[in-house]
């Protein structure tokens, strides 16, 4: 029998994780994906890894995807990655954003994560990725 | 047709003549350099008689990593010093504090105690420099064990000179540190002024910043409107806090941002100083000239420069260089070429300061004041950008004033709306970011970045325990309690905070005794 597919758009869960306030690009990103056709969950600034898994659980999200600019990104991730696997979540992709230095791409994939745009990336690439990798979870 | 435009999308004609400036009135908007209303700078021989100070900003690691650096960077030339705190230190939260994991050093220096103060100036006598330090909610802590620093060196308070950042009412618009609701946080402030007036009289209390608003997206009319309008809510304060105009006006100095427009950023800083004079004279009834004078201390834009490529930002940082020193300004912190992907190195910090010495000392445009004045084009761009400031003022001052404005997220949408304009004209290459958006290039080599060691985190939470044991713990629960019983009632705050500093009481016990009395604040998450 064929699997029958019901379309939905995609959820995403968009946060600022960490003590760092540069939210200018978060908030382009969460408009652009809205206005891509996407649910988008913004949780606004200043959150904890564990305020970022528990809302990844009580939205049944697809994607989580997290902006640090602050050079704190192996230290949340590790802790995100972590807090994911415990409450068995942890085949959620997370997508990575801010200033990343490309020597810990390779560290932070292992960490479940699936994608890394740094300075520069443009919307239409984000936009794209996120269709074409991220599939409805649930 | 194609359309020219500004970075923040005003329109350009093709020439400016005479018939642009019908209405402009030389002796009343333009004035001499050193004369009201400042349009071509605030001294009457500019660079002649002082060259803007070269002041990096600077800060990573534990406080005896950023004491190096400033050594160095006093060594090579630079002439005051500017602090770069930490994410933990900024939110006014400890090292060993669940929330400061991964953040503990990396941003800027960690600072828990006035153990660390001390250490950061060690070889430095506070008498003979001055030191910007860029902290907002918990500026009062930092101040206060600035001082203690000085006590301990024996430097009296009025030989002590710097400006403290401290503008809160930003942080809520756009850089987004907070602790406490604005209201309280403005209360903060008022005992800051009133403090420093009376015993630091070479203390610059508020730097009223436009950088970060600009940084998070505004245009140059907004960075400029916001900024005055939030300098107009400083004044009130200060004013509502019983002091007289002239005692603590001429102590507010201005931080602006230097983006990538060039003309656009000079008349943005010359309609800056007209503007204020006028509000400070007209307004407030100042009538000490120093109150009229904006001094800003500018910064090229860090939101300008691209990962890719990263060898061109030198360039970049370069000429908006050269715009803050065309425009007048008194002191210039240039970007490393490396910032964004890490903290500077110190070949990039040092390329930096040699780019302000290049400008100083090789291109010659020191040499005569206000070069560009009388430009048909930047008169004319200077009368633009101020006329677009006015109306924003108008609308906020309609809304009862910076903080109901900020309540009600003007402000902070106003940004939003127009750091998104921005980003999608450079989705549709109208506008060009060279190496990101155009000429791009594939297979770059990797530069070399600054690493701040995970180790750093540690090391500084086991200094932090060795102090909390060494320190009597009673005396430190009762400057607490003092505090906080000063937060209820109306108590200049900065000689309790002092106190509790000379305990060794942390910036987080400080903070969060102060939050205690008045509240945390939490944003509306808009997008």
């Amino acid at each position: 029998m064929k699997k029958t597919e019901i379309k939905r758009p995609l959820r995403l869960l968009v946060s600022k994780a960490g003590l760092d306030g540069h939210d200018r690009g978060i908030k382009i990103v969460a408009r652009a994906l809205r206005d891509a056709g996407m649910e988008v969950i913004y949780t606004g600034l200043h959150q904890t890894p564990q305020m970022i898994v528990s809302a990844a659980l009580q939205e049944d999200v697809d994607a989580i995807c997290v902006s640090i600019l602050s050079g704190a990104h192996f230290a949340l991730i590790k802790e995100i990655y972590g807090l994911l696997k415990k409450n068995k979540l942890s085949n959620i992709p997370i997508i990575l954003g801010g200033i990343v230095p490309e020597d810990d791409f390779s560290k932070l994939k292992k960490l479940g994560v699936k994608k890394i745009f740094t300075p520069g990336a443009s919307l239409q690439d984000i936009i794209s990725f996120v269709q074409t990798n991220i599939k409805a979870q649930f | 047709m194609r359309r020219f435009s500004t970075i923040s999308d005003v329109e350009i004609k093709e020439l400016y003549t005479e018939k642009d400036l019908k209405n402009f009135n030389i002796e009343k908007d333009l004035g001499s350099p050193g004369e009201y209303p400042f349009t071509r700078g605030i001294h009457k021989d500019m660079y002649r008689g002082k060259p803007w100070t070269m002041r990096l900003f600077s800060g990573f690691g534990t406080a005896t990593d950023t004491n190096k650096r400033y050594h160095i960077l006093l060594e090579r030339g630079q002439h005051g010093l500017s602090v770069a705190f930490d994410m933990p230190t900024l939110m006014g939260i400890d090292s060993d504090d669940p929330r400061a994991l991964g953040e503990v050093g990396k941003c800027g220096v960690a600072i828990d105690t006035v153990r660390d103060m001390e250490v950061l100036f060690r070889g430095i006598p506070l008498d003979q420099v001055t030191t910007s330090m860029t902290i907002n909610s918990p500026a009062i802590v930092l101040l206060a064990m600035y001082l203690v620093v000085a006590e301990k060196q024996g430097v009296s308070f009025e030989k002590v000179g710097g400006t403290i950042q401290n503008d809160i009412l930003k942080e809520y618009i756009a850089q987004k540190e907070w602790i406490y609701p604005p209201r309280p946080s403005m209360r903060i402030i008022q005992d800051m002024m009133v403090y420093c007036t009376q015993h630091v009289p070479r203390w610059n209390t508020i730097s009223i910043s436009g950088y970060h608003i600009r940084e998070a997206g505004s245009t140059a009319a907004q960075e400029l409107a916001f900024t005055l309008a939030d300098g107009i809510g400083y004044v009130q304060a200060g004013i509502e806090a019983g002091l007289d105009v002239d005692q603590f006006a001429p102590r507010l100095s201005f931080f602006f941002n230097a983006h990538s427009d060039f003309f656009e950023e000079i008349a943005k800083y010359r309609a800056a100083r007209r503007m204020w004079a006028r509000i400070m004279r007209e307004r407030f009834k100042a009538k000490n000239p120093r109150s009229w004078i904006l001094r800003f201390h500018t910064q090229t834009a860090g939101c300008s420069l691209t990962a890719q490529q990263p060898y061109n930002n030198i360039v970049r940082t370069a000429l908006q260089a050269l715009s803050g020193v065309l425009g007048g300004t008194q002191s210039l912190h240039t970007n490393s070429m490396d910032e964004t992907l890490a903290l500077p190195t110190e070949l990039a910090a040092t390329i930096a300061l040699r780019t302000q010495q290049i400008i100083a000392e090789e291109t010659g445009v020191i040499n005569s004041m206000d070069p560009l004045g009388g430009s048909y084009f930047v008169e004319s761009l200077t009368n633009e950008i101020e006329k677009e400031a006015l109306d924003l003022i108008q609308k906020i001052d309609d809304m009862g004033g910076i903080i109901p404005a900020i309540e009600k997220g003007f402000p902070q949408k106003e940004i939003a709306r127009a750091s998104y304009h921005y980003q999608q004209q450079l989705e549709r290459q109208e506008k060009i970011v060279v190496g990101v958006n155009k000429y791009v290039q594939q297979d770059e080599e990797p530069i070399e970045t600054l690493y701040i060691d995970e180790k750093t985190e540690k090391k500084q939470i086991t200094e932090l325990k060795k102090i909390k044991k060494e320190r009597n713990e009673q005396n430190v629960v009762k400057a607490l309690q003092r505090l906080k019983k000063g937060c209820q009632g109306k108590e200049n705050l900065m000689p309790l905070v002092m106190d509790a500093v000379r305990e060794y009481a942390t910036v987080g016990e400080i903070c969060l005794s102060m939050k205690e009395v008045f509240g945390s604040y939490t944003e509306q998450s808009e997008f």
